[in-house]
């Protein structure tokens, strides 16, 4: 069965049919029911998926499926998956039901001081052709298909932000495009670069491993694909735009955006950088942690400053991208994998974060945390989810975001022990702007404009319930989804041929 | 020799672009194209004379019929920029600037 | 001196299911947080239930390694993968552990019963209940993991129960302050507890206890593996983490704070249990302390300095909760003291927690028992002539003050002593600096006792004291027996140093306890002075109202020792003002960069626009132009 393929093909047909019923309430279901459908289909998909053949470079990519597309310049529709896509597929369909559950009245025009009434069919149809795209772009295993899918994501997160957004949504989705499409250019160089350089025929990721030798053509190159995955990602200096998308975005938008779509940067990193440039890599891994380690403190530091709920969550985000992209290029075993689970994991938390801050805003009508305060007393659930996601965002023990920010720290320690003390300081900082959110708006005497405040509904314990089990069960049982993922870094990593450190030999005589 | 007719056809088309770029009124303006076409024409069956083939000449026709053309569009719009503005000065239709 | 025992995979009885301890108390919480408002009824009875079966697993996982032979008293049960090929989940039954578990379990379910009582009109009581169950749970993990990333779950764990209990009257901004404080400080301390654990495993390539004793360290360091830098580093890491959790200088400031807490999440987390954890933490690795010299001498230097400090803060404080927290960091600092001492010291150490664990939370939950007859009042000085209206109370609560400040017989006397003796055999600086926090902690107990329930009744004019139900005494009576025969029945034939021999080691030469010996007779003089001076001035004397200004001193201590001013002028206003500028730098710098750029991209287009005047004439110049440009280079080209 074409699995992959038909991943993508349910969310574009019920994309299709949304758009063409009539009325907004069925347009709604059928979306809920179309990217429910995905979602067991992925759970399926994954039930079928065989770590252990992760080793071997001819059964790496599972569910593989290649056809020709431009026979004339060898671009092939070529899908496949290992752990890493895996688990980031599987994160974006999990994401996407809960994601249209939350934004049941988000185009409606209903909340408090909400923006006008725009099409919801349309606004659901979007969110499914993203979905679709989300799909194809971890799925890729053909560098230019992986460039259309990278580009293609732009257009439905445009009209998102663009017409369904806040007040300033025209500056952010354009500010967020510009910088995409700059990114994006300089990626599309160095993939037709690729092609010609190295004149194998064909764009499918699997033969280009490897055929750049030249080391000044490998830095071009890796130049090329790392500044349009820093500007996705975002890292330290690139991040600018996310703030602002991600505040104006819907928070139903703005969770696929910092939940998944800026993910594609960091496992872009990881599987086109590392793999293909691996003597660049290396040599510019000095400069890539810099710029890691910078943005977790400053990242961290920025956040604990803004006024906006939206703003700050989005500030910590670029300090978590920071964490990811310094696990990714440390290069041992331990940190690739805890930079692929924190991956997963980020999207859990933070969207968790993103859509109960959505919840308070559509109540509300205002993001800025000084209109907030003593919230707890008047909705404790909504207080309590929030303090959940919150603290994993601060990455406490026993939810998930702490498995992988300790393996990232400490896979990082064993090659670059500064660095990764510089990083630890960022659980401190962590700990300051989530928690003083939380005072500010969640503490204190109930603020008059919040008294009447409703709790959470029926719907929205729906769309937070699965949100929180998710933290929790991976807090205290990572081992299935690491399991998954090794394999795939290791894989990973074994092109960079970079000598293991020290400790992989002590923990073998150990045992 | 047929330099002469050149040195003619060159002289008419120079006359022809002066008209076109310092007089105001579009009908003067409309006659200057006209002639630099014909400035054209002429040199087109100069060449077909020199040469010895009919191509120039086939051409000087095609000319004529687009410019023949061109007049009957060309009238009418300023006939109606004339009667919407009360004048035929190509400087008063200037709305497509920025 | 002896090495510890093996560690010995185990499986059966009731140690082989000792996670349950963990995992009951867990689930209770789960229970009461997911059931809402349907469980308020019998919520509290599920969870003091959870906690009490978890006491009777302890104590019988306890008679069941007794009954092992001596040198197989470590258990180890495997649990589950956690981070495959790093860390897995497993619990370390021995006589370390079970020791802290029984006091967890113990002293944790006399106050989930006094809870009963105390919390009985507040409309969150579930809630409280729930936060309880989950503290006594991760405070288990700490104790009972068998590898440092077990024990770190359980270490944030505590701290986020200590997060959620002190602010759990999170409407009052004060509470709400005070439990990001602890956190963030805690926070600091966890940070150093990271990089250790980061050390260890890249040093070691475990973070297995079994894989970590005294000796792996010892061969670790002959072979050259370790260096003897990153020994003393992971000493000082951990005991940076140690000093958050246990309110030691300089990350102390959170714990008097804590006080906002309700008074049963005093005497249970900030008293009896989370805040020796980093006393735990140091006796667990004793195997790297004992190979860095340097960082044991920096922990008994910290002991020191904390027990005096908080001697000195408990002098100065007129909100009883308060006057107890700061005796709380100066008992504290006694054990940290013992145990940099190593083996010597680590019994005592440990004796020194568990009695102190009876006799502090004995005398906070008094505190609550008096606050709670006086309608929530805790300024000393509104009270007084409390004896009389409330016996049981004040007895058992001054049972808690003589075995606290050593009173020949009761458990503080054994305990102490036998740190102080330890540290005089150590280092007579030490020693004596010892003896003089004892001699403190005489002065300001006495005055505590003479303010609360002697000399003149000075309340306010609403207070009706009367005694507390007998689910609030029943609690302090048993805590109070404790408090006086525990001590000496874990000294006296050093039973406890035996008993946790196989977890820790002992020394070659066990010591023998000395009656009256010369430092133990010094500090009886001390204590005795500084009682007899606290007579003098709160109990002969009248307690004005309105605290005097005092002297230098005084305000010295009644501020922290300007701990939090320090904070306050080295992190908070620099870390405020970083802030402002980086949020300054990310609008105006790096945003302000990329905005100038469009806007000096749309500028230029703006500009050039200009250049379309709509004047038909101009645009066919311009063709003539490119027209004549176009000639030009053809001719040119075609000439060369």
């Amino acid at each position: 069965m074409p699995w992959l393929s038909t991943l993508m093909a349910v969310p574009v047909l019920g994309a299709v049919g949304v758009s063409l019923v009539k009325s907004d309430r069925l347009a709604k279901q059928v979306a809920l029911a179309v990217s429910l459908a995905v979602l067991a289909l992925t759970l399926l998909m994954t039930l079928q998926f065989d770590p252990s053949l992760g080793a071997s470079k001819e059964t790496r990519f599972q569910f593989a499926e290649v056809y020709e597309w431009i026979p004339r310049f060898g671009v092939h529709y070529g899908v496949g998956v290992d752990g890493i896509a895996l688990v980031l597929i599987a994160l974006s369909a999990v994401l996407v039901p809960i994601v249209i559950l939350a934004s049941w009245h988000d185009a409606d025009g209903s909340g408090a001081e909400a923006p006008p009434k725009r099409s919801v069919k349309t606004y659901f149809a979007l969110l499914l052709v993203l979905e679709a795209m989300m799909i194809g772009v971890f799925a890729a295993t053909d560098v230019f298909l992986f460039y259309v899918f990278f580009e293609a994501m732009l257009i439905p997160m445009y009209f998102m932000i663009g017409s369904y957004g806040g007040v300033q949504r025209s500056y952010a989705a354009v500010k967020f495009l510009l910088y995409s499409l700059f990114g994006g250019l300089l990626m599309l160089v160095a993939v037709i670069a690729l092609y010609v350089i190295g004149d194998k025929g064909t764009f499918m990721f699997p033969e280009l491993v490897g055929v750049i030798q030249d080391p000044t053509t490998q830095k071009w190159l890796f130049l090329g694909f790392f500044i349009a995955f820093a500007v996705k990602a975002p890292l330290w200096p690139f991040h600018t735009w996310l703030p602002d998308a991600a505040a104006q975005a819907p928070a139903g938008a703005a969770v696929l955006l910092v939940g998944v779509l800026d993910k594609v940067g960091t496992y872009g990193m990881l599987r086109f950088c590392l793999e293909l440039f691996p003597e660049a890599s290396k040599f510019f891994t000095p400069l890539v942690i810099v710029l890691a380690v910078v943005g977790i403190v400053y990242g961290a530091i920025v956040a604990i400053g803004q006024t906006d709920m939206k703003r700050l969550i989005a500030y910590t985000s670029i300090s978590h991208f920071g964490f990811i992209a310094l696990g990714v290029f440390a290069m041992t075993t331990d940190a690739g994998a805890g930079a692929t689970l924190y991956m997963v994991n980020h999207g859990f938390s933070t969207g968790a974060l993103f859509l109960i801050a959505g919840f308070l805003i559509y109540r509300r009508g205002s993001g800025r945390i000084a209109d907030y305060g003593g919230v707890q007393k008047v909705a404790p659930l909504m207080a309590g989810t929030f303090l959940i996601a919150g603290l994993s965002g601060l990455s406490l023990p026993g939810l998930s975001s702490f498995v992988s920010e300790f393996m990232v720290l400490i896979g990082t320690y064993e090659r670059h022990p500064v660095p990764a003390i510089i990083a630890t300081s960022g659980v401190v900082l962590a700990a300051v702007y989530i928690l003083w959110m939380y005072q500010r708006t969640m503490t204190g005497p109930t603020a008059e404009s919040v008294k009447a405040l409703p709790d959470l509904n029926l719907r929205e314990k729906w769309v937070v319930g699965p949100l929180v089990a998710a933290i929790i069960a991976l807090g205290f049982f990572p081992s299935p989804a690491l399991d998954v993922i090794n394999p795939a870094v290791d894989h990973a990593l074994s092109n960079v041929h970079i000598n293991p450190p020290a400790v992989a030999e002590k923990k073998g005589a150990g045992q | 020799m047929t330099t002469h007719y050149l040195v003619l056809s060159a002289l008419l088309f120079a006359i022809g672009a002066v008209g076109v770029l310092s007089r105001r009124n579009a009908i003067v303006v409309f006659m200057c194209v006209e002639l630099m076409l014909n400035a054209c024409n002429l040199a087109f069956v100069t060449f077909a004379r020199q040469h010895g083939n009919l191509d120039g000449q086939l051409i000087a026709f095609f000319v004529m019929v687009v410019a023949a053309a061109e007049v009957v569009i060309g009238l009418a719009i300023i006939v109606m920029i004339f009667r919407t503005r009360r004048s035929a000065s190509v400087d008063d239709a200037n709305l497509l600037k920025y | 001196m002896e090495s510890p025992a093996e560690i010995i995979q185990h499986s059966g009885g009731v140690i082989g299911v000792s996670w349950l301890m963990i995992a009951l108390p867990l689930l209770g919480a789960a229970i009461l947080l997911l059931g809402g408002r349907r469980t308020d009824r019998w919520g509290h009875r599920l969870a003091i239930g959870m906690s009490v079966t978890a006491f009777l697993i302890a104590v019988i996982s306890f008679f069941e390694l007794l009954g092992l032979p001596e040198d197989e008293r470590r258990r180890a049960i495997a649990l589950y993968r956690f981070i495959p090929g790093m860390a897995d989940m497993g619990v370390l039954i021995d006589p370390l552990s079970i020791s802290f578990a029984l006091l967890i379990t113990g002293v944790g379910s006399l106050i989930h019963i006094y809870s009963i009582g105390y919390m009985a009109h507040d409309p969150d009581r579930r809630r409280f209940f729930s936060y309880l169950n989950l503290f006594v749970a991760a405070m288990l993990l700490l104790v009972l993991a068998d590898n440092y990333v077990g024990l770190f779950i359980g270490w944030e764990g505590v701290g986020l129960a200590s997060y959620l209990l002190i602010g759990f009257w999170q409407f009052k901004p004060s509470a709400a302050t005070a439990a990001k404080k602890a956190f963030i400080v805690n926070r600091v301390g966890d940070f150093g507890l990271l990089i250790a654990i980061f050390t260890v495993w890249t040093g070691f390539g475990s973070v297995a206890f079994d894989k970590l004793s005294g000796t792996a360290v010892g061969e670790a360091l002959k072979t050259g593996q370790v260096s003897q830098g990153s020994l003393t580093a992971i000493g000082l890491l951990l005991l940076l983490g140690a000093c958050g959790k246990s309110a030691q200088l300089p990350l102390q400031s959170w714990l008097l704070d804590a006080m906002e807490g309700p008074t049963p999440v005093s005497a249970l987390i900030h008293a009896a249990t989370m805040v020796t954890a980093g006393v735990y933490l140091v006796v667990r690795s004793g195997g790297f302390f004992e190979a860095a010299p340097t960082a044991q001498l920096v922990v008994t230097i910290v002991g020191v300095v904390t027990l005096l400090a908080g001697a000195i803060i408990g002098c100065a404080k007129d909100d009883i909760k308060k006057g107890l927290a700061g005796s709380t960091m100066s008992q504290i600092g006694y054990m940290m003291l013992a145990a940099g001492l190593g083996p010597v010291g680590y019994a005592f150490a440990i004796a020194h927690l568990i009695t102190h664990g009876f006799f502090k939370a004995n005398m906070f939950l008094g505190a609550g028992s008096v606050m709670h007859a006086m309608n929530d009042e805790v300024d000393m000085r509104r009270y007084g002539g409390l004896y009389p209206v409330m016996k049981v109370t004040a007895i058992t609560f001054i049972i808690g003050y003589l075995a606290i400040i050593g009173f020949p017989l009761l458990s503080g006397y054994f305990t102490k002593d036998g740190i102080i003796e330890a540290a005089m055999e150590h280092s007579s600086v030490l020693g004596w600096l010892a003896v003089l926090g004892a001699g403190i902690t005489g002065f300001y107990m006495s005055r505590m006792i003479f303010m609360t329930f002697f000399g003149g009744r000075r309340w306010a004019d609403d207070a009706h004291p009367h005694e507390s139900p007998s689910v609030m005494t029943v609690p302090l009576i048993v805590l109070s027996v404790g408090s006086v025969f525990l001590g000496a029945f874990l000294i006296l034939g050093n039973r406890l140093m035996l008993f946790l021999a196989p977890a820790v080691g002992r020394p070659e030469e066990l010591p023998a306890f000395h009656a009256f010996s010369g430092p133990g007779l010094a500090t009886l003089v001390l204590v005795a002075a500084g009682a007899a001076f606290a007579w003098v001035r709160y109990g002969a004397a009248e307690v004005p109202l309105v605290a005097p200004r005092g002297s230098f001193l005084t305000a010295f201590a009644r501020r922290d020792l300007y701990g939090d001013a320090l904070n306050e002028a080295l992190f908070m206003r620099p870390g405020q003002w970083l802030t402002r500028i980086a949020v300054f730098f990310d609008n105006r710098g790096i945003d302000g960069l990329v905005n100038g750029l469009a806007a000096a991209i749309g500028g230029t287009s703006g500009r050039l626009r200009r250049v379309q005047t709509g004047y038909v004439r101009s645009y066919a110049l311009s063709i003539l132009f490119g027209a004549a440009v176009v000639v030009g280079a053809l001719l040119y080209v075609g000439n060369m």
